[in-house]
């Protein structure tokens, strides 16, 4: 348990597991782990910067996820990202949005 | 108590009403291959366990000849289940090393699953195990057509089990089990006889046939990726459809993960099934993977490529939502992921087998 937020351990989401260098590991391999962690951001900030939202490394043990006027919340793992997301912007995140999936072709590109 | 696996594995038997679980249950409660299971049904009145019983535990609980613990449910079925883990850690029913459980007719069987990995008890102890679905031979079209439900427990099987067989006809039992093929595309399709089949075949482990399963002798377990329903007619029919995405070039976990989370998060109950073997940036091995609506199994390495094509494909069995959609935004969510991930240092990648 975490003694700062009272967050009890333990619930592995399954995107935590897959053999690749930081994904498995909680001791050892510091580095990939952060590297890991900092991937995990990236990926989820492509898509929340559409809803005005970003996503943090927290002390290397959650994410902190937050609005462009600051509200914020500390969320554990990737599970528990779309509903605060959700939760804080106040309108769905739809993959299926036509207009959200214009905006990810068009940053592809 | 050595024998008790780290995680029991749950089975799950569903089946429209009347569709013949009660009979299947019945005949697989006398199999001396389900001694070492806890069973949990509904109602013990309706199994007519009488000439079966060799002790009486509690109100709910019972010992029968075959060494198998058979309990009702009342109430929740956590509660049940701590119950059984309860007693099971202090002795006093025999170490079983799976459970059954009965759920009733018209449930949708997701929640159970879902009970499983949320329950802060449960899911240090216990662990999904395989679906296995009941279809009337006789009713079970007219059931797909009508009632959702139905479809619903067709499409999250992984063993389908087709009773009263000899009650239909030929051609009926064709298009039955047709129409299963298109719903639920990779289940194991087994026709229920008086001698079989067996408590083994229907509940043996889910992890390891899971994982086998998804490959099948032409190498992958969907071959034809069927577009269905409307082409079958029935007006009425629920949208439900299933349908293969292929990706031609490695995926990268991390972007799908946010993707497949995302998508689950705000459709998880019309996405009824997403199955499919992945070819990962950095991985040498197929990982496939395997979702039941809201919950989504810890992936598993297979062993190899079954043949130089390393195409991802993953199969969605959805309800009502837009395929064209689905397909775009898979693309659009994960591909320019993957050539940023494909930037990174490989060198990273490449070492991580030897130094875990």
């Amino acid at each position: 348990m975490c003694s700062l937020c009272g967050v009890l351990g333990g619930n592995e989401h399954w995107t935590d597991a897959v053999a690749r260098p930081g994904v498995y590991t909680r001791n050892v391999e510091r580095i990939d782990r952060r590297r890991e962690r900092a991937r995990r951001v990236a990926a989820a900030n492509r898509i929340l910067s559409a809803f005005g939202m970003s996503l943090s490394d927290w002390q290397g043990s959650s994410f902190v996820i937050a609005t462009r006027t600051g509200k914020s919340e500390i969320i554990e793992d990737l599970g528990h990202l779309w509903p605060a997301a959700e939760r804080l912007s106040g309108r769905p995140c739809d993959p299926l949005d036509p207009a959200l999936i214009a905006r990810m072709e068009a940053a592809d590109g | 108590m050595a024998d008790v696996p780290a995680f029991t594995p749950v089975y799950l038997l569903t089946g429209f009403l009347g569709s013949g679980k009660t009979t299947l249950l019945r005949r697989l409660l006398a199999d001396p291959a389900l001694a070492d299971t806890a069973v949990l049904i509904n109602e013990f009145g309706e199994i007519g366990l009488d000439h079966h019983l060799v002790e009486r535990i509690d109100e709910n609980m019972v010992l029968l000849q075959s060494g198998c613990v058979c309990c009702t449910v009342r109430g929740e079925l956590a509660d049940a289940l701590r119950d059984l883990h309860s007693k099971r850690e202090r002795g006093l029913v025999p170490a079983f090393s799976r459970v059954v459980v009965e759920s009733t007719g018209l449930a949708d069987p997701f929640p159970v699953l879902s009970t499983l990995k949320s329950d802060p008890v449960l899911r240090h102890h216990f662990r999904p195990g395989s679906v296995v679905t009941t279809v009337d031979a006789v009713n079970g079209l007219a059931q797909l057509d009508t009632y959702i439900e139905s479809n619903r427990q067709a499409a999250i099987a992984d063993r389908l089990v087709i009773t009263k067989a000899d009650l239909a006809d030929g051609p009926s039992m064709d298009a039955l089990k047709e129409r299963l093929a298109r719903i639920n595309p990779d289940a194991g399709c087994f026709v229920a006889a008086a001698d079989g089949p067996g408590a083994d075949v229907l509940l043996g482990d889910g992890e390891a046939g899971r994982a086998a399963s998804l490959q099948s002798a032409s190498g992958f377990y969907c071959d034809a990726p069927s577009m269905l329903v409307t082409a079958e007619g029935a007006a009425h029919q629920a949208a439900i459809s299933s349908f293969v995405v292929s990706v031609d070039e490695p995926l990268d976990w991390t972007g799908f993960g946010v993707w497949l989370t995302m998508l689950l998060n705000r459709h998880g109950d019309r996405v009824l099934r997403v199955k499919g073997i992945l070819d990962l940036a950095g991985e040498e091995r197929p990982v496939a993977i395997h979702g039941v609506q809201h919950l989504v199994h810890p992936p598993v390495h297979m062993q190899a490529w079954p043949s130089a094509d390393r195409t991802s494909r993953i199969v969605f069995i959805v309800d009502g939502l837009d395929v064209g959609l689905l397909k775009r935004s898979l693309h659009a969510f994960t591909r320019s992921r993957s050539a940023g991930v494909s930037a990174t240092p490989p060198a990273a990648a490449r070492s991580a087998p030897n130094s875990r």
